[in-house]
């Protein structure tokens, strides 16, 4: 399963919409960092408002996503957490410090302009 | 006490695990939980049957909706022929990780739940006896 990127301008959009195996989410580490290194794109939203359930292992891929894509220069901002994923990663103790979040797509591009000074 | 009958998801592959959270949620669904709480058990599950992927040959989780007078609820049982854990305050702890991971795993799961149970014995397997109950 892989899961699709789009490029807008210099942005690429993610909206993950399948339910996430743990394959499937290293998949789209590897997938996502490619897609930045081959367009040059300079921020990245990924939105999670379908996404059920985050447990701590696609925690752990989206926060490094976030860290490796900063890395390579790219800002990427997370969005459309749903409240019930808010509340189980907190229980499960996982914060995702330093991790831009935006409410929804609309927010996370006026937060990545934002963060790249645009 | 009248219980539903037992279903159980046999964890060998990775895709295991998003069947068992799967299937715990639509159990958790029928039991009256709300979504946050829906969300909760699934993510438990998650963490359980991820555990038996990652550290044993194999094992399985069974979900059963207990139903009494006072409290009606989830129970989650997950059973493995894994090593077994030689230190269980040890995996208690928050941050605790022999993979690499973020180390949330049990105790993440003893918090999102109401009630947690944990028996391990060296070479025979560990048994997690986790319930949540309807608010």
């Amino acid at each position: 399963m892989r899961i699709p990127i789009l490029k807008l301008h210099n942005y690429l959009l993610i909206s993950i919409q399948v339910e996430m195996d743990d394959n499937t989410a290293i998949q789209f580490q590897e997938d996502l960092l490619d897609k930045i290194h081959q367009t040059g794109a300079s921020g990245v939203v990924i939105d999670l408002t379908s996404v059920e359930i985050i447990d701590s292992f696609i925690a752990k891929v989206l926060g490094d996503v976030v860290k490796m894509s900063d890395l390579m220069g790219a800002k990427v901002v997370l969005t459309g957490i749903q409240p019930a994923v808010a509340v189980t990663l907190i229980d499960l103790g996982i914060h995702l410090q330093d991790v831009p979040t935006a409410l929804n797509l609309e927010q996370g591009l006026i937060k990545l302009r934002q963060e790249l000074g645009e | 006490m009248t219980m539903d009958l037992q279903s159980c998801v046999t964890i060998e592959k990775e895709w295991d695990i998003v069947k068992a959270r799967q299937l715990g949620r639509e159990v958790a669904q029928k039991a009256g939980f709300g979504t946050v709480d829906q969300a909760r058990i699934a993510t438990a599950i998650s963490e359980l049957a991820r555990n038996i992927y990652l550290y044993t040959d194999g094992g399985k989780l069974c979900f059963e909706i207990i139903d009494n007078v006072e409290q009606k609820g989830i129970s989650m049982l997950s059973v493995d022929n894994g090593p077994g854990i030689e230190d269980i305050s040890q995996v208690m702890e928050d941050g605790y990780s022999t993979s690499g991971g973020l180390g949330a795993g049990l105790p993440g799961v003893k918090r999102l739940v109401d009630q947690f149970d944990i028996q391990s014995e060296k070479g025979k397997g560990t048994e997690i006896r986790a319930v949540k109950w309807v608010r």
